[in-house]
């Protein structure tokens, strides 16, 4: 009688607009957990960011929640939550994940209820997330602790990262890194949610890139038909937010 | 074989349009009489599974072409190979050509075409190019039907097909240069590939170049099928790099469940054809 450690997985990030490739770090996560014989995923969170967050180009919260709806239409086990994007104030990470960690303590996942032990809330990034924990002054490192010890990643492996580097080149990380699972996506879907804004800007198709309803959305809604951005990488903190 | 009369359908001399991006609805500039290229864009290729790779080859093909100001595609088609051509892991066509249909059912302008799987043997590329250029002639687009001038077919590959060119043996030269003198090219870039060099090394490419249209997929899609049949046999998640309706139809008719090769790169010949 083997039970699984029930886990939860939380993503941040501004889905602006969510893509093809944040719904597959999810299920990349959750088959990589599953592999390991010792978790159970119950549940997947998508949280969109907070309109005070001013990141170039974000369109307002209340799209950004409707078009992950939509986008999650097709799935059983994510669903997005607005907590985040409610609040008055722009928040960190670790806020949101104490936060959902009590109301699972409280109410259980929305699948499961309370019947079964408390899962546990993990953060799932891509690893470019993860390289961001180096940035000076950019995460409070008793935050990054909190994250690892407490919680524990659950990192997406992109083209171009090293999180085993990231990892080892870091006190905080190298302690806790069995609390730090790396998940490889083979295929490579970098679907840079910036490209898809300049496309969209430009009258390009974004089809087969995002789920259609998404697109129905964008168009009936008009949002992305300009694109302020012109340069690849966005300069601003990115406070493990996913773009 | 090409356009009965080149000249009737090119741009009278002007300018081109002015400040003005190129969409999948125009077609004429307001106040010039000015009429574009119609285009049927034809892929080649297993489609074992169709994935959302393929599907955004035809996308990216089509605005490239628009915005050049000089095309307008019509229509799309996907042939999926004949079961014949024998590559490891090929399922049935009839469930090839099933799993597309339902991929293209949210598309208005792509469709499958059953006609290549349909032959009693596998046949070279050109033949099937050659098969849809004189359905076109004959009855025009599925769209149009005759109404319009008849379309330029072009060939829509990745740019690992336009290597193969290079392969010694692997096609016949003769039938190179019909593809690009009398049909046409539009390769979509891949991550790996140099375009401009395989055509740069090769002198029919090099001749016939205006004929090669080169998009680019800023976007890294690399959705490969063998990946995809690999995860499948193994029980991981596909979701999100194809269509649900053919995640469910791969399902429900058991496909994919082992998978025979475990090698990276097939070392079969690849006759024009996209895995």
């Amino acid at each position: 009688m083997k039970t699984r450690i029930p886990v939860v997985l939380l993503a941040c990030g501004s889905f602006n607009p969510i893509t093809n490739m944040h719904l597959r770090l999810f299920e990349v996560a959750r088959d990589h957990l599953h592999q390991t014989g010792l978790y159970q995923v119950m549940e997947g969170i998508i949280s969109p960011v907070n309109d005070n967050y001013r990141k170039k180009d974000l369109v307002s919260s209340h799209h950004r929640v409707a078009m992950a709806r939509l986008a999650l239409q097709s799935s059983d086990w994510i669903r997005v939550d607005s907590w985040e994007s409610e609040q008055a104030q722009w928040m960190e990470t670790v806020n949101v994940l104490r936060h959902h960690q009590s109301q699972l303590l409280r109410y259980g996942t929305q699948m499961e209820g309370l019947d079964s032990a408390a899962p546990e809330l993990k953060l799932l990034c891509g690893a470019d997330v993860l390289k961001t924990f180096q940035t000076p002054n950019l995460w409070k490192d008793s935050h990054i602790q909190e994250i690892v010890e407490k919680f524990g990643l659950v990192c997406v492996n992109r083209a171009g990262h090293d999180p085993k580097g990231y990892i080892l080149g870091s006190p905080i990380l190298c302690k806790y890194q069995h609390n730090i699972h790396l998940a490889r996506e083979p295929v490579l879907n970098e679907i840079s949610a910036t490209y898809v804004r300049r496309a969209l800007a430009q009258g390009q198709s974004v089809k087969y890139l995002l789920p259609d309803a998404v697109i129905a959305y964008i168009k009936d809604h008009g949002l992305y038909m300009t694109d302020s951005s012109q340069k690849a990488r966005s300069t601003q903190k990115n406070k493990g937010k996913t773009s």
